[in-house]
């Protein structure tokens, strides 16, 4: 191989640079995410349920943010029906943060153990505390 | 064909390196830009758009010019033109990749980028700038490398090139055209509520583009063994004399009717360029420095022999260069804005990252060239043009 | 046709570009919703200029602190970054071109309320490549901060200067947070809303709700009843610029 010696050294220091975030992390554990629920206004609920069940919230609360998001903003509408018929105002400040007003042992605990930044929090207002 | 630009002399590497670290201030200035926000520019709530939008519009002028050269070449068999199409198209791609780079630095949300792709909005005028422009990127691009790998193998240019050559003269007008119906079509701002928008885009751009191909000629004659042609050269500097003439003459009209009919909103904008308005007016020496320069210009073009001479030549062309970068690269932009809709003047000075911005931009643009020429010319050599 | 690298790579390539098509083409294929019933509201605002006036002799600025207030409107420190969505300014300023050197003593530089005109014509709209800007079904020139991507081409093409831009990170400018309405980020531009949010819940705007001497007149142009056609039959009333054809939604009462 023309340069051979030379292409087999950069790939090597290519592997060792693409596996930094595997073996760096050998020896280490992140605990997993723990999330609080215990909310002044969630106590006060009679029926503790989210907007959807929170299997579904879990999986899909991106795709109903972006949903509600487009309805209010570009539709004028903001009535959500739920699945089990209930209404709820579409707003994640005035809506999703009532309840889970603590964002820091709600929200952030898992986005960041999976490393996600969410950019809501640029212009929409998380309670004080948090 | 690439590998061309890769052997070089130490000249050669050291103006790439140059123009690298200038590259990288420019960066490190846009990281600052993209940190803090576009405060860190002079512009302002009143001045919206200025040096980035105005370089931007000057560059898809040099972009539009190379078809000075595409079209005579390849519409009317214009032979000597043959020895330099491919450094106009190449200069074209260049200027391209600056403007796009000039709407990225202006951009307040520029990872938002792709919106323009995602919700396409036609009746908006940046929506087809954005086609325009990322099509006669792609479409010098695929032209470009296919003419110097036609030169290179001695073969005959492929008829789908040919096809795409044609298309290409169409579209170097449109970008220009787009360009200008970004402002021409602003009921608010009377400096540039013009008709003649379009038709002086134009017109300064086939003065100053040419002007810019014929001085970087004159370098690929002295760096390498390559000599674009005295006729070509000289041709092209006739184009720049008329252009540069209808360009003058197009002026005189927006001033007549400003002048003449006497409506303020059409006096305003001249006003504050030439005298000032209301005791405010930093732009004032650079219009009577691009008068004087574009009548110097003019003068050394319109007469035969400061025209057919080397020196005078590129004197004249650096002179028409600059006087364009200054009318429209500074002049034309930030007047659209002064004064406010509220009738009140707010000036505009760059700031210091926003000029190293552009330089930078500068100096990618000038990299480009640069690899692309040292290709071609790398070509050219090696048939023994 | 034979299959080799060559052919592969054409049919490939027009392959993508036809699959790249698609998500263009499914937006012109789009239609506005049609409405349920009821036709949708127009709404406009009057200012009645002699009432405020009078109000300004008392020192009264109640409908910008309640916008400012209601919107998390930042106080920035330089002029250049400023953001207004509701401000004062003279009265030759605001109409000009429509002045004269015998007018009533002092009245052009009467401070004069000036806001996003919510045209019905708007050319910020028509040229906002990403539909960030857009004009609702009830005649609202509306902005989808989500979308917005900066290029403040609305900004040149508002006739009345209406729209700020966010130069830096306005949060550090606001004084005290409305915590029921989002901030907005460094990046986009934004203006009058018209109180959109509170339109829906049946409410005023803030500052019409805020105005105690009766100077701002709110309401439905396309109900002959509305507040706001009655005084608009009443009094003479004066658009901002025109001849422009943008057909601004505030009118104002000399």
């Amino acid at each position: 191989m023309y340069n051979g010696g030379r292409i087999l050294v950069g790939v090597c220091i290519f592997l060792v640079l693409v596996t930094f975030p595997f073996w760096n992390a050998i020896g280490r554990s992140t605990a997993a995410p723990e999330l609080d629920l215990d909310t002044p206004v969630i106590q006060q609920l009679s029926e503790k349920k989210c907007v959807e069940p929170a299997a579904v919230m879990r999986e899909n609360h991106m795709q109903l943010l972006d949903d509600w998001r487009n309805q209010v903003v570009r539709e004028g509408n903001r009535v959500y029906t739920a699945a089990d018929g209930t209404e709820y105002q579409m707003s994640l400040q005035n809506t999703c943060l009532s309840c889970h007003s603590n964002k820091a042992d709600f929200c952030d605990q898992c986005h960041d153990y999976a490393g996600i930044t969410p950019d809501c929090w640029t212009c929409h207002l998380e309670p004080e505390g948090n | 064909m690439l590998d061309k630009a890769l052997k070089g002399s130490p000249k050669y590497w050291g103006w790439i390196i140059i123009l690298l670290a200038i590259a990288g201030v420019g960066f490190g200035c846009y990281l600052w830009q993209l940190n803090q926000g576009l405060t860190v520019t002079g512009m302002s709530r009143d001045v919206s758009w200025a040096l980035y939008i105005a370089q931007l519009t000057f560059f898809v002028g040099i972009a539009a010019s190379a078809v000075t050269v595409v079209l005579p070449y390849y519409l009317h068999d214009v032979k000597s033109f043959g020895r330099i199409t491919i450094f106009g198209e190449f200069l074209a791609v260049a200027a391209v990749i600056m403007c796009m780079l000039f709407v990225i630095v202006d951009l307040g949300k520029p990872a938002r980028l792709f919106n323009i792709i995602f919700h396409p909005t036609p009746n908006s005028i940046l929506f087809w700038d954005m086609v325009v422009l990322s099509g006669y990127l792609l479409l010098n691009l695929v032209i470009g490398w296919n003419v110097l790998e036609a030169e290179r193998n001695a073969l005959k240019l492929p008829g789908w090139v040919k096809t795409l050559i044609y298309i290409s003269i169409p579209w170097a007008i449109s970008i220009h055209t787009v360009t200008a119906f970004l402002y021409a079509g602003l009921p608010g701002r009377d400096y540039w509520l013009t008709a003649l928008m379009g038709a002086r885009f134009l017109a300064s751009a086939f003065a100053s583009g040419p002007a810019l191909l014929i001085l970087l000629c004159f370098v690929v004659k002295r760096v390498s063994n390559f000599d674009p042609g005295e006729e070509a050269l000289g041709k092209l500097s006739v184009i720049i004399t008329y252009a540069l003439a209808i360009s003058l003459f197009f002026v005189g009209l927006e001033f007549f009717t400003a002048f003449y009919s006497q409506v303020p909103g059409h006096m305003e904008g001249l006003t504050y360029l030439f005298w000032g308005l209301e005791g405010q007016g930093n732009l004032v020496p650079f219009m009577w420095l691009f008068v004087i320069l574009a009548v110097a210009g003019f003068i050394l073009l319109i007469n035969p022999r400061t025209r057919r001479q080397e020196s005078t030549l590129k004197i004249a062309c650096g002179a028409v260069f600059i006087a364009m970068l200054l009318e429209k690269g500074l002049g034309l932009v930030v007047t659209g804005f002064i004064p406010n809709p509220l009738d009140t003047v707010v000036e505009y000075a760059p700031t210091a990252p926003e000029m190293a911005i552009t330089v930078g931009i500068w100096a990618i643009g000038f990299l480009i060239i640069t690899v692309l020429y040292k290709m071609a010319i790398g070509v050219k050599e090696e048939i023994d043009f | 046709m034979k299959i080799n690298r060559r052919n592969f790579l054409i049919v490939g390539g027009f392959g993508a570009l036809g699959a790249g098509m698609l998500s263009a083409t499914k937006s012109f294929g789009r239609k506005v919703q049609a409405g349920q019933g009821m036709p949708a509201p127009k709404w406009a605002l009057a200012v009645d200029l002699q009432k405020c006036w009078a109000g300004q002799q008392a020192g009264c600025h109640d409908c910008l602190n309640a916008c400012n207030k209601a919107h998390n409107i930042p106080q920035m420190n330089e002029a250049k970054d400023e953001i207004k969505w509701i401000w004062l300014a003279p009265f030759e300023k605001v109409l000009p071109g429509q002045q004269h050197d015998f007018l009533p003593e002092g009245i052009k530089e009467k401070p004069v309320v000036t806001l996003c005109n919510h045209c019905d014509n708007p050319p910020c709209v028509r040229v906002c490549p990403t539909k960030a800007t857009f004009k609702s079904a009830e005649g609202v020139v509306t902005m989808d901060y989500h979308r917005c991507i900066g290029c403040r081409y609305c900004m040149a093409a508002c006739p009345y200067g209406a729209r700020s831009f966010n130069f830096r990170d306005p949060r550090p400018f606001i004084s005290e947070r409305e915590m029921t309405y989002p901030t907005r980020e460094k990046g986009v531009v934004e203006k009058c809303n018209f109180c959109a949010e509170r339109l829906e819940e049946g409410l005023r705007p803030s500052c019409v709700e805020a105005c105690s001497y009766g100077a701002l007149i709110f309401g439905d142009l396309s109900d002959p009843q509305s507040e706001v056609r009655e005084i608009l039959r009443q009094r003479y009333s004066l658009q901002r610029k025109p001849q422009l054809g943008t057909d601004p939604k505030v009118y104002y009462l000399i």
